[in-house]
């Protein structure tokens, strides 16, 4: 159970002595249940990935509180191992140096297990995104696109987190790639129960995926609709949105 | 009607590891169509691009023949060549971000490609520029112009080098997956731009996506490639309706589950077709 309540961000902007200051998030509340697929659309630009590091409490909100079962977000005690996260640049999400093992084996150690129990629990997390053990040598520069984000996932996945935060993570990824991910998605929360928090400008897999989306425009929410809703909208930018995807 | 870029026996390789990147292209863009090259990352369609503006990087050799308006670009020196690109073969790119010039602002960029071309004065290239710049929606355009690249939008950058297409009026324009890198609003208005620039200048085309959707809308012909090979290419009505190739089929069909549930969300009214 995730809550926000009356969230605002603002950064400095304009240099070092500048006082002037952009407001990135205004008044942000809603409340995201354990086990639900919520996405959170928007332009580039509108507040929806600094929101998104706001929830993995990378930073702190100015204003207001983000909860995760009731307890603060930004203490490290209370999230540790139950919010994971994807990002778009599967690039520079591993680390060059590290093999596909290395990087799952990373957040595994946390939980202090022997290492063959790591060894056979990284063979079930590749496993579970659909690659299999040749991959634990490779580095992720031998890597496809798709293959890496998989990598990205697994390790997501690893630590069975409550929630897992995707900011654009499918976004760069070719066509049917993305249709493979998005599916894979689709079956791991299935079968891990997992909550989704699902970042995306692309509203045809939002809607693929999510339970309800939550549209936002600079830094405001627009509005908040289940999936099934969606036709029938309130708001007209969120209409005009609607009427400018390209089928 | 004429062909205004021929491509023959095009073979691509890679000279320091002797891998061959695409094994034997041929393919044609007649006059005022567009040519859309598809195909999953990997599949060569980039490298085909740069390997007809010759941009590719040292270590990748070419060999073949690329007939624009019947002349040889292969045979072309270093210097012939340079004065070809942006001013009869232009090129868009996908992230808008790493086009410009990231240390001066954007209209010095602009300046310096027309000077090169045209050796127009000052205010010759504002007033063309300005107009350009209106005609794809971009409502101050001075103020654009005193920007640096970060502090525009992909969007709006984007459309910056259509103008700068405008201006140049260029024989053939290539664009490499200029959308890909926009949200759905930016990528609805630059899809418009292209739109209007093919009826406007009535300009040739080489568009590489993996958009299907906006292959549909732009291009005239469609040419499928997979792993560095041309598996099929057509009329882009015959490539969605009959795709013969099994690799068409799968392009065709891997988003169409995203698709029709999203129609089916939305009741059965189709999105953005026209």
């Amino acid at each position: 159970m995730l809550s926000v309540e009356c969230v605002e961000k603002s950064y400095g902007r304009g240099g070092l002595f500048s006082r002037e200051r952009e407001h990135v998030l205004k008044n942000i509340s809603f409340e995201c249940k354990s086990g639900e697929c919520l996405g959170i659309i928007g332009e580039s630009g509108s507040g929806k990935s600094t929101l998104g590091r706001l929830l993995l409490g990378i930073e702190k909100p100015d204003r207001g509180a983000i909860l995760f079962e009731g307890k603060k977000v930004e203490d490290r005690k209370g999230r540790t191992g139950n919010i994971s996260a994807v990002f778009q640049d599967y690039t520079s999400s591993i680390n060059p140096l590290y093999t596909v093992e290395d990087a799952i084996r990373e957040p595994l150690q946390m939980k202090r297990k022997g290492r063959e129990d790591v060894r056979s629990e990284i063979d079930h997390l590749l496993s579970q995104v659909g690659l299999d053990s040749s991959y634990r040598k490779k580095y992720p520069h031998e890597l496809s696109g798709g293959e890496a984000q998989r990598v990205c996932i697994a390790r997501a996945i690893s630590t069975e987190p409550r929630f897992i935060l995707f900011d654009e993570a499918i976004s760069s990824l070719d066509g049917s790639v993305q249709m493979q991910v998005l599916e894979l998605l689709k079956d791991l929360r299935k079968r891990y129960k997992i909550g989704y928090i699902f970042i995306t400008h692309d509203i045809q897999a939002a809607a693929y995926i999510c339970d309800r989306v939550m549209i936002i425009r600079n830094g405001e929410i627009e509005e908040i609709v289940k999936v099934e809703q969606l036709k029938d909208v309130q708001s007209a930018y969120t209409k005009k949105l609607l009427q400018m995807i390209i089928a | 009607m004429m062909n205004i870029l021929e491509v023959n026996n095009l073979k691509i390789w890679d000279s320091r590891n002797d891998r061959v990147i695409v094994p034997n292209s041929s393919f044609h863009v007649k006059q005022g169509s567009c040519l859309a090259i598809v195909g999953e990352s990997g599949s060569g369609k980039s490298v085909t691009c740069k390997a007809i503006m010759r941009l590719n990087s040292a270590g990748i050799r070419q060999s073949g023949d690329i007939l624009l308006r019947g002349e040889n670009l292969m045979e072309l020196s270093e210097q012939e060549m340079r004065k070809k690109r942006g001013k009869q073969l232009c090129m868009i790119l996908q992230n808008g971000m790493r086009a410009f010039d990231p240390s001066c602002v954007v209209g010095v960029h602009l300046k310096e490609t027309l000077v090169e071309h045209f050796g127009w004065s000052r205010d010759e290239i504002t007033t063309k520029m300005k107009n350009a710049m209106e005609s794809v929606m971009l409502k101050d355009p001075i103020e654009v112009m005193n920007k640096y690249p970060h502090q525009l939008s992909g969007g709006t950058l984007q459309r910056v080098m259509i103008a700068l297409a405008i201006v140049l009026e260029p024989d053939i324009l290539i664009a490499d997956e200029p959308t890909t890198a926009l949200d759905t609003i930016s990528q609805f208005e630059v899809v418009e731009q292209f739109l209007q620039l093919r009826d406007r200048l009535g300009s040739s085309m080489i568009f590489i996506s993996h958009d299907l959707g906006i292959v549909k809308l732009l291009a005239d012909e469609v040419l499928v490639m997979k792993e560095g090979e041309i598996v099929e290419k057509g009329t882009t009505q015959a490539i969605f309706s009959e795709p013969q190739h099994t690799y068409t089929r799968y392009l065709l069909s891997s988003k169409l589950a995203m698709n029709q549930h999203f129609k089916r969300v939305m009741g059965g009214v189709s999105i953005a077709e026209r």
